[in-house]
């Protein structure tokens, strides 16, 4: 097991700029072979949807999100890690979270940031709510069963 | 003892956090659930089913059968649907 780079974790209301990201975190460091960014964004649900809102648990998001990052950065000894999320209300078309994982090859880096989406999407103390494009407060997203079965393979 | 709530959970308890004097007795997570549900009707429609309330204890997720901290933040939430 390689000690793994220390994530760089930011849970915060505004948008991020997925390139500046990347950039910040490959930079200046020729051993890094693969980069990989996923980005989760706010669905329209085909109209139905005017916004999410993120309520999360300030304090504690920031201390899973880091306990989750170090576990995947030394499992996959990654050579760098960011993880960002917001909270509050985000629209359609927006961004709600990004993971850039780094190493000398692709594998790793592929692996780590499918096992930090499976972890975020059920370990991270966010809570999604519904607001209606009809004005309606829609209710709260229910978490569903199957995110948390995609946990079970990662258990070594 | 300091309680937190979040999403449905404070909504249907009605606050988004509290400081309880925790009756003799009370030293599980799942005990404290039982005599949160019994303090009022937020709280039973809240707490109804005790077995998906997600909590955590100091900002660390565990499980119904941790014992309680002499002090601390205890949160209880609905699962998460980060990411």
């Amino acid at each position: 097991m390689t000690a793994g780079c220390e994530p760089f974790v930011r849970v915060q209301a505004g948008d991020f700029q997925i390139a500046d990201e990347i950039d910040r975190l490959v930079s200046g460091r020729p051993e890094i072979g693969a980069v990989v960014s996923f980005s989760g964004r706010c669905r329209d649900e085909g109209g139905r949807l005017a916004a999410l809102e993120l309520e999360h648990y300030p304090g504690m998001a920031e201390a899973e999100i880091g306990r989750i990052a170090r576990e995947a950065a030394s499992r996959w000894g990654l050579s760098g890690l960011t993880i960002i999320h917001r909270f509050g209300r985000i629209m359609p078309g927006e961004n709600i979270v990004l993971v850039v994982t780094a190493s000398p090859h692709r594998r790793a880096a592929l692996e780590a940031a499918d096992f930090l989406m499976d972890y975020l999407k059920s370990r991270a103390p966010f809570w999604k709510k519904e607001h209606l494009a009809d004005g309606e407060s829609g209710g709260w997203v229910a978490a569903k069963a199957e995110d948390e079965n995609a946990l079970e393979r990662w258990r070594e | 003892m300091k309680l937190v709530y979040f999403a449905w959970v404070r909504e249907r308890i009605g606050k988004d956090s509290e400081t309880v004097v925790l009756p003799e007795g009370i030293s599980t997570v799942a005990e404290l659930l039982r005599w949160l549900k019994g303090r009022g009707e937020g709280y039973a429609a809240a707490l109804d089913q005790p077995n998906v309330i997600r909590v955590a204890i100091n900002h660390q997720h565990v499980d119904h059968d941790m014992p309680l901290p002499a002090e601390g933040e205890i949160a209880l939430f609905p699962p998460m649907t980060g990411g």
